[in-house]
């Protein structure tokens, strides 16, 4: 099943800096710029994240960059939006995937690169411009959308009369999107590909790092998911210029304008957009849950407790994913008879959920465990993701859903999940993955700085949020002083945004310790962790080609840690049996 | 950083991470079982039957939660590096089959429950003699329609609607069944009696909120929803929008007052009054 | 068989002989020669992974065409383009001549592969023209793009294939240019005729759509 590829073609970098740092087509560079990328949206996203929480803890605060220093209920809306936006695609749909997964799926499967890499280099590039496009919408005439990531219609097509920034800056959301769409198709073409017929000789799928089955299962999502985005897309875009109605009803009367579409249905955006949008959560988790399964074994130093369990349970969320996008759409209108067919879906897809956090907690047992940064932030994702994943329960349920749905409640469900575990992936790879990428130690000082400050911080931010939602407080508003209920929250408002502050700020010690190690860190050698997969066999700086044309052979699974009769407590993937050094 | 005989590393992250946990653990538990932060009193019967469901799932999920967390907090403290030897086990094919087994019935079971609650709101319709009110989102306030003594809701027609001439639902005043159509700007109900809300929306989807109805629903343009519901208590409560609408979204708010059935009936009357004058 | 330019490879099939590029076979890559460093099954696997993404989002175009048909009150039909019947059989036709094409590219017949290749392309030329045909047609009988959503998507989802079909004309000019890269004369031929199988059977499934629902 697997193939070799020759090496002479490959094995000499282009010269030129553009080319070679710029326009590259290796996976390596490529896969940087997509981390970079998503650092500068994160960057972006979180300042956005750090006005909301002043504005909401302080109303009247005077903030710089807004016009007359306050923010208003129509600023307060395109920081949301756009703070979603950038974070939800920008930030978690690159980094685990076109960030991390470019730089070492051909490195982990025994390749030379991406089976495609101009396409590689081509949707890096799109990627980038739809960034662009995103960020120059709040700077055109009206300023940047207000709908929010979701942009439900009619909100978000019947234009500049339903509000501020509903004019060019919405269109230009709905461009930046579709441009989006594209790029990670592109991307998932390049995934798929590459893991179906670039793996080396020995790597079969079942001895594929569970990094590599979290990359693969995501590619498959995001290929059957983001053509139905681009789609909706596309028809959002007729209603909004070309006056169709697919998406407005008759009868729209807006700011006093009666509109002349005909016939069109609302939900329709929505059942398009949610599926599109269930699995893309799925995307923004399951690298991941790779990530974490692969770094808790090797600091663990034990095998990934049950390894079938957790591909099996990989691909069961994968497929169930498309099927419980009508969770998100309970109290919609939607017929409640689906309700309860996708509410037992959603229940269901709990389980592998679960499966997947018994088997990290089975992996720790009987371990020997290295706080190592990277293993602060595996083992802070299994606790994130236990209480995230658990006020899903409550929210899979149509019935309690009619009380939380759109309160505080989400807010803080999706935040644990997205804003907090799949961050902390990300986290872990980085400090797992920087001595290969950089040839050198990130300090671990710092790291732990960084991980105590944080996993203590997000607690503080979004456990309240979920007290909030009991107390009714609803999502996307600038605002609580016009509902009475609501004023009472203030002082939790209050400890909401200090505790933001104090963990926005621990960031500046990972931003800190990123760059500066880059040059400043102590050397690293080819494998620091000693670790068994082949990412940690080749030499660091990688080579062009990855393996200076000697392309390995695997002879078995990617976590063979502490194997009785090994006099080592590693056995890497590419070490022939008769070369296995006996206790 | 892990040959075998490298010295024991220090227990200290173990012991940040239980005292994290069990401080995560205790304010969970304490906040939920003190109610800082609650719902306010449902006052509808399928209000309790919700109430009863959260409580069903809290209980279960705050097991598996505390649980799972002390259990995390447990095995990296007991399996630091002290310099042992991990062990190798590949997995268990007992333990699978039986957690997830067990997990699948939990959580099913659990939606399985809550079904009956959910039918309540939304499978059948209301009780026959349901008093109608028509309820309609608009950015941003919310209007509510009684059909009047007629008992019919007159037409509408959108190129009429205009707030400033006091005619914001744009009532066709062609249309006699409209001429006793009674336009709020908050919602009056009475008490002990079904109600069948038709939730309407003129121009982007807002959601009608009350939470001591536990009751919620997106109103969508060109759709007319349903919502039946029977209140049993008498008070002042609260209607926020759920679903962004625009600018104004977070002060798109209105009353419900649910009242005696004679103060119903007075408040009724005197709504005709005026529509008479 | 040392390196061999694509040129090359075409004068071989003209000269009746067998081309078998050394990287053809997928494999083995100990070798100082080949066209490329990627196995040539990467191209196949590639073209069929995107033909299901491609499926995905014209079946968002059809789910969505029927539930706006079913919840919206005021569906016109519109009169079926006449032409699109021409049309249709031009495609199939396209689809033949693709696959005559290709037999005679495995018996090694220059001559006929190009010959067949080239009435392929233009076949699918015709078949843009006659869509723009289509498209006066609906205007003629009073359909523009936003006059109904039956109209609407009749032009989203005959432009969106249009589209799609375009680059296949893109390719099929590509490899009819006699000059490739990094994929072999098998390969691409291989490759596109699959992709444009791919847009014959999907244009199929639209045009019943479409004449079924509308």
């Amino acid at each position: 099943m697997s193939s070799h590829a020759t090496s002479v073609h490959h094995a000499e970098a282009p010269k030129g800096w553009l080319r070679h740092y710029i326009f590259s087509l290796d996976h390596k560079i490529i896969g940087t710029q997509y981390i970079l990328l998503g650092l500068s949206a994160v960057t972006i996203g979180m300042i956005l994240s750090v006005i909301m929480r002043i504005h909401l803890a302080w109303p009247n605060a005077h903030i710089w960059g807004f016009a007359g220093g306050v923010v208003s209920p129509e600023d307060y809306l395109r920081v949301i939006t756009m703070h979603g936006t950038l974070m939800v695609f920008f930030v978690l749909t690159t980094v685990p995937q076109s960030g991390f997964g470019n730089y070492f799926l051909p490195i982990q499967i025994g390749a030379p690169d991406m089976a495609f890499p101009t396409l590689n280099m081509l949707s890096f590039w799109v990627t980038f411009l739809a960034m662009i496009v995103l960020v120059s919408s709040a700077f055109v005439p009206g300023g940047s959308a207000i709908s929010g990531w979701t942009s439900y219609a009619p909100l978000s097509a019947v234009g500049v009369i339903a509000g501020p920034g509903q004019g060019l800056g919405q269109t230009l959301w709905i461009v930046s999107i579709a441009l989006f769409c594209g790029a990670s198709l592109m991307s998932a073409i390049n995934f798929l590909g590459t893991t179906i017929d670039l793996r080396t000789k020995g790597l079969s799928l079942m001895r594929m790092p569970l990094t590599v089955w979290g990359w693969f299962i995501t590619a498959c999502l995001a290929l059957l998911a983001f053509g139905v985005l681009l789609a909706a897309c596309i028809l959002l875009l007729l209603d909004r210029l070309a006056m169709t109605s697919f998406f407005i009803p008759s009868g729209e009367m807006v700011s006093g304008v009666l509109l002349k579409h005909a016939g069109g249905s609302p939900l329709l955006w929505q059942h398009l957009f949610w599926f599109f949008g269930h699995p893309e959560v799925y995307i923004a988790i399951l690298p991941g849950m790779g990530i974490i399964s692969h770094v808790l074994s090797t600091f663990s130093r034990k095998p990934v407790f049950g390894y079938r369990a957790m591909v099996y349970s990989l691909s069961a969320i994968g497929f169930l994913s498309f099927m419980v996008w009508g969770h998100h759409m309970f109290v919609s209108g939607m017929s409640p008879y689906s309700g309860l067919a996708f509410s037992i879906l959603t229940l269901v897809i709990g389980v592998p959920s679960a499966i997947k956090t018994f088997n990290w907690l089975g992996t720790l047992w009987g371990a020997r465990i290295q706080f190592t940064s990277a293993m602060l932030f595996a083992i802070g994702f299994v606790s994130v993701f236990v209480t995230g994943g658990l006020s899903g329960i409550f929210l899979a349920q149509p019935a309690l859903d009619l009380y939380l749905h759109d309160t505080y409640y989400v807010i803080g469900h999706f935040h644990l999940i997205m804003g907090v575990a799949a961050i902390f992936a990300m986290f872990a790879a980085t400090y797992f993955w920087f001595p290969k990428m950089f040839g050198h130690m990130m300090n671990e000082t710092l790291g732990k700085i960084h991980f105590w400050m944080t996993f203590v911080g997000v607690y503080c931010i979004f456990m309240p949020m979920h007290y909030l939602g009991y107390a009714g407080d609803p999502r996307r508003y600038a605002s609580i002083d016009a509902v009475h209920y609501l004023a009472r929250l203030q002082p939790v408002y209050l400890f909401i945004s200090i505790a933001a502050f104090v963990t926005a700020t621990a960031q500046l010690f990972f931003y800190f310790n990123f760059f500066w190690s880059i040059k400043h860190g102590k050397p690293a050698g080819r494998n620091p962790w000693r670790a068994t997969t082949l990412e940690w066999s080749v030499p660091t700086p990688v080579p062009h080609d990855n393996f200076a044309g000697h392309y390995p052979t695997v002879y078995r699974g990617p976590y063979e840690y502490s194997v009785p009769g090994a006099a080592e407590d590693f056995i890497p993937q590419d070490v022939a049996p008769e070369q296995v050094a006996k206790a | 950083m892990g040959s075998r005989k490298s010295c024991a590393g220090s227990a200290a992250p173990a012991v940040l991470l239980a005292i994290v946990i069990l401080l995560l653990v205790g304010s969970t538990l304490y906040f939920h079982i003190a109610k800082t932060w609650w719902f306010p009193p449902a006052i509808t019967p399928v209000g309790h039957q919700i109430d009863q469901q959260f409580f069903a799932t809290f209980i279960v999920t705050g097991v598996v939660f505390v649980l799972a967390q002390l259990a995390l907090a447990w095995m990296v403290f007991k399996y630091r590096d002290r310099g042992q030897k991990a062990r190798f086990v590949r997995g268990n094919h007992m333990l699978e089959v039986i957690w997830t087994t067990a997990t699948l019935v939990i959580f099913v079971g659990l939606g399985v429950m809550a079904a009956h609650a959910w039918g309540e709101v939304h499978f059948g319709g209301p009780e026959p003699g349901a008093l109608q009110v028509e309820v309609t989102g608009v950015q941003f306030v919310w209007n509510f329609r009684y059909p009047g003594t007629d008992g019919k809701f007159g037409r509408v027609i959108p190129k009429d609607i205009d707030a400033s001439t006091g005619n914001p639902l744009g009532l066709d005043s062609n249309d006699p069944a409209s001429k006793d159509d009674i336009v709020s700007g908050d919602l009056y109900l009475p008490v002990n009696q079904p109600i069948e809300l038709m939730l309407r929306s003129q121009d982007v989807i807002h959601s009608f909120f009350v939470r001591e109805l536990r009751i919620k629903q997106d109103t969508v343009p060109g759709l007319v929803i349903p919502v039946h519901f029977t209140v049993t208590k008498i008070g002042d409560y609260e209607i926020t929008c759920n679903q962004l609408c625009g600018l104004g979204h977070y002060h798109m708010h209105a009353m419900l007052h649910v009242l005696s059935d004679a103060d119903f009936q007075q408040w009724e009357q005197k709504q005709e009054a005026q529509n008479a004058q | 068989m040392p390196h061999t330019s694509a040129t090359e490879e075409l004068e071989i099939i003209d000269a009746g002989g067998r081309a078998k590029p050394p990287s053809d076979a997928g494999g083995d890559g100990d070798g100082a020669g080949g066209r490329s460093a990627m196995p040539q099954r990467i191209y196949v696997t590639g073209i069929t992974i995107g033909m299901a993404a491609i499926l995905m989002f014209f079946m968002a175009f059809a789910s969505a065409f029927i539930v706006r048909k079913g919840v919206g009150s005021d569906w016109q039909a519109f009169p079926m383009p006449r032409i699109l019947w021409l049309n249709t059989l031009i495609l199939l036709a396209s689809s033949v001549t693709i696959v005559r094409a290709r037999h005679f590219f495995t018996r090694g017949d220059g001559e006929g592969f190009r010959h067949w290749w080239t009435v392929t392309t233009i076949l699918g030329f015709l078949f843009l023209v006659g869509q723009l045909i289509a498209w006066r047609q609906m205007v003629i009988s009073g359909f523009y793009l936003a006059t109904n959503a039956s109209g609407s998507f009749f032009y989203v989802l005959t432009a969106a294939h249009a589209l799609h079909l375009l680059g296949g004309i893109v390719a099929l000019l590509y490899v009819g240019r006699g000059k490739l890269r990094r994929l072999t004369f098998a390969t691409a031929t291989e490759v596109t005729s699959v992709y444009w199988h791919f847009m014959d059977g999907l244009w199929v499934f639209l045009f019943l759509l479409l004449l079924l629902g509308r």
